[in-house]
């Protein structure tokens, strides 16, 4: 890197700085809620100096929302729970069925392989709320609305095409010919996949899975219509928190803090293989 | 048939519909012996990649069959087939060594660890990669990644070598000197092989048939001398030898004693009929147009020569070039001798019957080389 002049560096420091406030100070906030009754939230003007209390967090754990009308259920470690379960097993199915599907569609060309690859990439922009009526209509008659197995189906809407796409562009960025070597060898065509294919697209295929997994927990629509109370992801039961007597915002905050944490771990557990995903084209000589 | 290790018979390939697409290889029939080295060489696009490929088993054979050791394998996937093959991108794997790339091949027949390693010093040795096979493919040159992609190849024990344009990306000097130490390791061990390249010296160094191919055509297929000496057919004989072969439009009329070529710009080449054997002047006389062919370095000067006059000299440090306008096209001499002559100098030219190619001027095809028939 060419060296910069002490106005750029402190220009460029502070553009840095801007940039990171803007996007983080909304989450900082929000954390600082967490910590804060609904007075203090509500008091005008705002304070960052208040004396911090867990009574959302300990409302959230135990389940027991405490309102001016009383004491309320909910049931945001079970909703929690069901962010995950939906959103791992969603991605997990996506990537059982979705990488061989692009390996088969980066290296197999056929006649139709475009148009179905299209189709599947199709589903993503098609708006949910247009399917939604009469998938709940199917759903009632299969007897999977309000089942984790037609959720998971639903979420397949969501990460299938997004993982099909990615993956296939990792695998067409591999050449065809370091598997040709590895089956003239001696090896059959799966073992190649198993063996080249897969660990070569290795980062590609986290990088897809990390960002399917954030779009399936970030799901609304198909959870709040197709799931009942006890299948509700996070996001459908901070709905719990607008009550009769008012908005528990104190709540709310802690329990954003909560539900982001997963992804926010993952990413930045995967942010190695994202850069690696990216730089693939760097060590494919 | 046990000395045959690959039979090509009618085959074609397509890319796209079978008869519609793109007809990349047309009609192919090869035999390749065992031991043999042979070379497909041409321009780029003219089939001779599809060709390694069908034989390998990467792409399908459109119509045909490829019978390798006497038993035919192109509907086989490539794992069942036993050949071995450099590609012409290297296609190392990424994450292992240059050692384990190399040992990688040998994983398959299940040869003891000293066994392999023996192996593979072996052929590092020979392709002088000995210094990088600790090291990672994305660490050393093309150069060094060719070698190691053709060390691969080479080390395994298989029916038929395919080496696709194996020392593209070497440096001249390292080429020629691994040229000899290949072809030795080849013979030496009773491989049979073919090598895809477009330079010819290479395949004139390496092979003991070449196999000429155009627009997915196989033009000729014989020892580098014949290709040489007896082209088959125009193509062959401008796209093989350096620099190409002059060639010239000439109508023919012959006479009980004379046999004349006429070129444009009124140039006229005479001969006596004793020149020619009476069957090549037979077949010569029957036709209005040919297509006088003659190599660079069979062009003589001489004072009662037809004149040319000098276009380009270059001295090359070992041999002089020159370049004639002549009946209307150019006529390139090579002489061994540094020659002082001017551009735009008249010369005489002189085209000694015997070193004269003929071609039918409708064909391409060769009628004759000399005083014989093709």
């Amino acid at each position: 890197m060419e060296t910069m002049s002490p106005l750029e560096r402190i220009l460029r420091g502070l553009a840095l700085t801007l940039v990171v406030v803007f996007f983080m100070f909304p989450i900082f906030w929000i954390f600082l809620m967490s910590f804060q009754t609904n007075e203090t939230i509500l008091a005008i003007p705002p304070s960052i100096v208040f004396s911090p209390t867990l009574s959302n967090y300990a409302a959230l754990i135990t389940g027991k929302l405490q309102t001016a009308a009383g004491t309320l259920d909910i049931a945001f470690m079970s909703n929690l729970g069901n962010s995950i379960f939906l959103s791992v097993a969603s991605v997990a199915v996506s990537l059982v069925l979705g990488v061989p599907a692009a390996y088969a569609f980066a290296r197999h060309k056929f006649k139709g392989s475009e148009d179905i690859a299209f189709t599947l990439l199709s589903f993503r922009f098609a708006p949910p709320l247009l399917v939604l009526l009469p998938l709940t209509q199917y759903f009632q008659w299969l007897g999977l609305s309000n089942t984790y197995v037609g959720l998971i189906w639903v979420y397949q809407l969501i990460c299938l095409p997004l993982i099909l796409w990615i993956v296939r562009g990792y695998f067409e960025d591999i050449s065809a010919d370091v598997e040709y070597a590895y089956r003239i060898a001696g090896h059959s065509w799966l073992a190649t996949f198993r063996k080249i294919a897969l660990p070569l697209a290795g980062p590609g295929i986290a990088a897809a899975g990390l960002l399917a997994f954030i779009f399936a927990w970030n799901n609304f629509v198909f959870a709040l219509v197709l799931a009942s109370a006890d299948k509700q992801p996070v996001t459908v039961g901070a709905l719990a928190f607008v009550t009769s007597s008012g908005i528990q915002y104190g709540q709310i905050a802690a329990a954003i803090v909560l539900s982001v944490t997963p992804t926010l771990a993952l990413a930045l557990y995967a942010q190695r293989y994202l850069v690696e995903g990216l730089s693939l084209g760097a060590v494919k000589g | 048939m046990t000395d045959t290790a690959l039979l090509i018979k009618d085959v074609d390939k397509f890319y796209g519909p079978v008869d519609y697409g793109v007809h990349a290889v047309k009609n192919l029939n090869m035999d390749v012996k065992k031991g043999e080295i042979i070379a497909l060489l041409g321009s780029s696009g003219c089939g001779k990649t599809s060709t390694l490929r069908m034989i390998a088993g990467f792409e399908a054979v459109s119509r045909g069959t490829i019978s390798l050791a006497g038993k035919e394998v192109q509907t086989l996937p490539p794992v069942r087939r036993n050949v071995a093959m450099a590609f012409e991108g290297y296609s190392l794997y990424p994450p292992l060594t240059v050692r384990e790339n190399i040992a990688f091949a040998l994983k398959a027949s299940k040869l003891s660890q000293s066994v392999v390693d023996e192996k593979v010093a072996g052929i590092a040795k020979l392709l002088e990669i000995e210094d990088i096979l600790g090291r990672y493919p994305s660490s050393i040159s093309g150069g060094q990644q060719q070698r190691a992609s053709l060390g691969r190849a080479l080390i395994r024990d298989a029916n038929l070598h395919l080496l696709d344009e194996p020392m593209g990306q070497l440096e001249p000097q390292l080429r020629a000197l691994l040229r000899g130490r290949i072809k030795h390791f080849i013979k030496e061990r009773g491989l049979t092989a073919i090598l895809v390249t477009h330079d010819q010296t290479e395949a004139n160094a390496l092979a003991d048939r070449i196999a000429v191919m155009e627009g997915g055509v196989l033009q000729q297929f014989d020892t580098p001398q014949k290709i040489k000496e007896r082209p088959a057919n125009l193509f062959t004989g401008t796209f093989v030898g350096e620099p190409p072969m002059n060639v010239f439009e000439a109508s023919v009329s012959g006479s009980e004693s004379k046999m004349a070529f006429g070129l444009k710009d009124g140039v006229r080449l005479e001969y006596a009929a004793s020149d020619f054997s009476h069957a090549v002047r037979d077949e010569l006389v029957k036709r209005q147009k040919v297509v006088l062919g003659i190599r660079p370095y069979s062009v003589r000067r001489s004072a009662d020569g037809v004149t040319g006059r000098v276009a380009v000299n270059q001295w090359l440090g070992d041999q002089t070039h020159i370049a004639a306008d002549f009946a209307g096209g150019t006529m390139v001499l090579v002489e061994h001798d540094r020659t002082q002559l001017d551009v735009g100098q008249p010369i005489g030219i002189h085209l000694d019957p015997s070193s004269l190619h003929v071609f039918d001027g409708e064909s391409g095809r060769a009628i004759s080389h000399g005083q014989e028939l093709a």
